[in-house]
């Protein structure tokens, strides 16, 4: 019997590699999943007399991108939140993380707008209270104003469709 | 042209180290942060700590560290500003918790199990070393010696 | 062509190796002596074809050939020429294909020096040695290819990563890979000995020497990496316990285990079973750190390129090689006969006791790098395992080793007389203590409890290691004659034993008593550190073959001295953009005075990082005392082919009167 210890050792270490090969390492889950939206009031990147605060938008669903100028995937992914925007399903806001106003509003300018308004975050305070780590982000956040879903990483078609929309539908659905 | 793939032996580009000047009401302060910064983890990073990291975020976090510490609050404030927007996975010491049981009591059960491998393999090695005797035996064997010495 | 000329001499070693590994292996089970001395043959066949393939690949590297795709994307014109060459192993498929080279290069050192084994069991060594390059070779020809063109070829290359435009890159990972594949010559020994159901001490002492040189690799190519990632970091650490450093460890623990054990298996036919595994062991461990670093599931500091089919088919071959020789030992093992008698108190229970100490310490490091990973694989959450997990497990393991380390070599075999021997070492224990509670009151803080027990027991270890050959050299009747009748296996001992001493007092120094300093700087001024004072003259602008830095001009005084210049770089590598902090190190045996330039700000002010790290160089001297004492060891007549047999009746003897 202990002759044979090792190789069920080793059998079980093969089975856990195996599958750690189809796991990503550096992906970090949010804590934030089914907890409350952390709190901010920041200045709109549009018009800065005017505040984005979340608490606002209690009693509906909607999506925080976080986004910004230098980020190259934001590009990426930004045809689908256009399209998403589009759509009419669910409002996008935006969290302009880290960038500068004018060269931020220029990139909306030149890429188009899908966010209803965009909070201007310079200092990157608010994306850090948001466990924000690698930009772009998405977060889904439901009428109680609890994050139920966190998307690191440009949104495909696919995670839209098959992920965030029917989540979004049910949220939408469940009577508040 | 951006490759998906950075193809690299050592380390990320980014390599050069963190430097930035920090002034601190006491050295007892200054060396909680040194060590804070130093177990915890940056989260952009390939695999490097907060004092390591010359990543932006990790700067960020850094002056957050920095802050909680140099107005007084406690260490245990700083890793829970941490753990709390990004979880247990920026703290290179892991927390004593149920799933961490076997990490942390791990190396005293391999140790354990292998000082039982010991005693039982002494127990088979020597008991066959030292041959039981009958009386008779030990007398000859007495004898023999008595012959050897004389 | 000479890329082509290259992959052709891959795929015939790929094919020499096949027959390396069938025709030996099946002649040695069927008994038919013409299949068996195909072994030799194709070993060296396949070692020069290899050769010739790692020459083209250089050459490619040498000629600026960018129609290869591996030279375009890690080779620039501007390249110097030394670091065109060391670039071959700069990334995955040339590290790889160094990997096949040495792994010929053991083969071929076998056939050389494998006159005393009988036929069968080096056509059996051989025949695993092969399969093992099979693998290795299939491995590199269907997914790391480093032949492949390029098409269109660019104008120039993507140039070499600058962290690896170094000195360290080219000594570092050929000495690494010498130990870790070194360590395959142990394991086929391991294997060709489970085959053919040989295990005697005869076994043991073949092995022994080829373990020995593969631990001194390994070892050497560890304390390089550890000096590389001090002066080129930038962060003044010597081990950061990532996870591809964690790779290199473990082998290394598992091998020093292997030492220790084949000495017990070898002189008193002990551990047999164990010393197989901990053979197999040590060579999976390599395998694994391979399998870790190149497939991406960890994050490592050290990445290569993370590539799924990579991984997977790494994987495969880790399953079959690994897998294959632990059912072959729960097949052979147990009809084992170990018929070594020994008490508790004998050096052969104290050497099972490191080997425990030792092996628990590299499952130790085992778990922590994987358990990340487990808890992932079962949705349990992500956590991080870093240095202070590995720190805290790693230091109480290690205390009783390094006690052990003194007094072991001074107990009997069999059965120690522990009243005398606590007689004879009252003095070194004692002694060792005083100067440790001494040294410490004097040149550092007695409250300091870590400093205290850590330089107590590097006094310890040196102590007892002194006092144990004294003790053997005494027996002779002038010192001179003493000294020169003791084997070197005995001076690579205590070589070793004192090199963990140096070691020792390196890390507990270096770790209690350094000092960091983060300054703002403008020329002129200056930093205190310690007894010195570290003046910012200017700062320059330089320019390098293929970088342009900045160059700081600091002044090292001491006691308004100026006792050295250091000119640490901020360089910008021109292709690709990338920065680079090159710092600069006044070195000393007792303390290194390290400056990096950070960030210029305002007003010619730069921020600047300095430390003073005393006792350093003793981490990597102790290192390098451990290697020596390996290849001291090695070397010992015993080992020579011609005295084998007449040595095998005379160490038996030694050992029935308790050496």
């Amino acid at each position: 019997m202990r002759y044979r210890l090792p190789l069920a050792v080793f059998l079980i270490l093969i089975i856990f590699l195996a599958i750690g090969l189809t796991l990503d390492p550096r992906e970090v889950p949010s804590p934030f999943i089914g907890k409350p939206a952390p709190e901010f009031a920041l200045p709109e990147l549009a018009d800065s007399t005017k505040t984005l605060n979340p608490r606002e938008l209690k009693g509906r669903v909607f999506l925080l991108n976080v986004w910004a100028s230098w980020c190259v995937s934001c590009r990426q992914e930004h045809p689908v939140l256009l399209d998403l925007a589009k759509r009419n399903i669910v409002p996008l806001y935006g969290l302009n993380y880290k960038d500068e106003r004018t060269s931020a509003q220029r990139w909306l300018e030149q890429f188009g707008d899908p966010y209803v308004a965009s909070g201007f975050d310079a200092d990157g305070r608010v994306g850090i209270n948001w466990g924000v780590y690698g930009v772009p982000e998405t977060f889904v956040v439901d009428r109680e104003g609890v994050i139920r879903y966190k998307q690191t990483g440009p949104l495909t078609p696919e995670i839209l469709e098959n992920k965030l929309l029917p989540l979004i539908r049910q949220l939408q659905g469940s009577p508040t | 042209m951006i490759r998906p793939l950075i193809l690299l032996f050592w380390l990320l580009p980014l390599i050069a180290a963190a430097v930035e000047v920090r002034e601190f009401d006491d050295t007892a302060k200054q060396e909680r942060y040194e060590r804070l910064i130093g177990e915890l983890r940056c989260l952009v990073c390939q695999n490097q700590s907060l004092a390591d990291s010359d990543a932006d975020l990790a700067k960020d976090l850094r002056d957050e560290v920095y802050d909680i510490i140099q107005s007084g609050r406690s260490e245990e404030e700083a890793i829970r500003f941490l753990t709390d927007r990004y979880g247990d996975f920026v703290l290179y010491r892991p927390p004593l918790k149920s799933v961490t049981l076997l990490l942390w009591g791990g190396p005293l059960l391999i140790l354990l199990s292998g000082i039982v491998f010991i005693w039982n393999q002494v127990k088979r090695r020597s008991s066959v070393a030292r041959i039981d005797l009958t009386e008779e035996e030990q007398q000859r064997l007495e004898r023999l010696k008595r012959n050897l010495e004389g | 062509m000479m890329a082509e000329l290259g992959h052709l001499a891959l795929i015939m070693a790929l094919l020499v190796a096949l027959l390396q590994a069938v025709f030996p292996l099946l002649g040695a089970s069927q008994g038919v002596p013409v299949w068996m001395a195909v072994g030799r043959a194709a070993g060296k066949a396949q070692f020069l074809l290899l050769a010739i393939s790692f020459t083209c690949l250089v050459a490619s590297f040498v000629n600026h050939d960018f129609s290869v795709r591996y030279v375009a994307e890690h080779s620039n014109s501007a390249l110097p020429l030394y670091y065109r060459i060391s670039a071959t192993w700069g990334a995955h498929e040339g590290s790889m294909l160094l990997w096949a080279l040495i792994m010929g290069l053991w083969t071929f050192a076998v056939t050389w020096f494998s006159r005393g084994l009988s036929e069968e069991f080096l056509a059996r060594v051989l025949g695993v040695m092969g399969l093992i390059s099979v693998g290795i070779l299939l491995f590199i020809l269907l997914t790391s290819n480093p032949f492949e063109r390029l098409m269109p070829s660019p104008v120039d290359g993507n140039d070499l990563n600058p962290l690896l435009q170094d000195f360290g890159m080219t000594i570092h990972p050929p000495m690494l890979y010498m130990g870790y594949v070194g360590l395959s010559v142990a394991f086929s020994f391991a294997i060709a000995a489970l085959l053919g159901g040989s295990l005697d001490s005869a076994w043991a002492r073949w092995s022994r020497p080829w373990t020995l040189v593969a631990w001194s690799f390994l070892t050497f190519g560890i304390v390089m990496g550890s000096w590389w990632a001090y002066y080129e970091l930038g962060w003044g650490g010597w081990w950061f316990w990532d996870p591809v450093e964690n790779a290199s460890f473990m082998p290394w623990l598992v091998a020093t285990a292997l030492i220790h054990s084949l000495a017990a298996t070898e002189k008193r036919g002990a551990f047999k079973a164990w010393t197989v595994l901990l053979a197999i062991f040590a060579f999976s461990l390599s395998l694994l750190g391979t399998f870790l670093v190149r497939s991406g599931v960890l994050t490592s500091v050290h990445a290569f390129a993370s590539d799924p089919k990579r991984g997977l088919f790494i994987l495969m071959l880790l399953a079959i090689v690994v897998g294959g020789s632990l059912l072959l030992y729960a097949l052979r093992a147990p009809t084992i006969r170990d018929t070594a008698r020994y008490t508790l108190l004998s050096k052969e229970n104290l050497l099972l006791l490191n080997n425990v100490l030792l092996v628990t310490a590299a499952a130790s490091i085992l778990l922590g790098t994987l358990y990340p990973l487990v808890l992932d694989a079962l949705k349990l959450g992500k956590i991080s395992v870093g240095s202070p997990y590995f720190a805290s497990v790693f230091g109480p393991l290690m205390t009783p080793v390094f006690l052990l380390a003194g007094i072991a070599p001074m107990f009997a075999w069999r059965e120690a007389d522990l009243g005398r021997l606590f007689w004879r070492i009252r003095w070194i224990a004692l002694g060792s203590l005083t100067l440790g509670v001494a040294t410490t009151a004097l040149f550092w803080n007695l409250k300091d409890i870590k400093t205290l027990a850590g330089l107590s027991t590097a006094f310890w270890l040196a102590g007892s290691a002194a006092f144990s050959l004294w003790n053997r050299v005494r027996l002779r009747g002038s010192a001179w004659a003493g000294l020169r009748s003791q084997s070197l296996s005995v001076y690579g001992m205590t070589l070793a034993h004192l090199g963990i001493a140096v070691f020792l007092t390196g890390v507990v120094l270096s770790g209690g008593y350094s000092e960091e300093k983060v300054v703002r700087l403008t020329p002129g001024e200056s930093v205190a550190l310690a007894d010195y004072a570290i003046v910012l003259k200017g700062v320059t602008e330089v320019q390098g073959p293929n970088y342009v830095a900045r160059e700081g001009d600091f002044r090292v005084l001491r006691k308004g001295r100026e006792t050295a210049e250091l000119k640490p770089q901020k360089r910008i590598y021109q292709v690709q953009r990338n920065t680079m902090t090159e710092a600069a190190i006044d070195p000393g045996l007792t303390r290194d005075l390290y400056v990096a330039l950070g960030e210029p700000l305002d007003q010619g002010a730069w921020t600047v990082r300095a430390y003073y790290k005393p006792f350093i160089r003793w981490i990597w001297l102790g290192g390098l005392l451990m290697m020596a004492g390996g290849a001291c060891a090695a070397a010992d007549r015993r080992y020579r082919i011609a005295s084998v047999a007449r040595e095998t009746v005379i160490s038996g003897d030694l050992a029935e009167r308790g050496a």
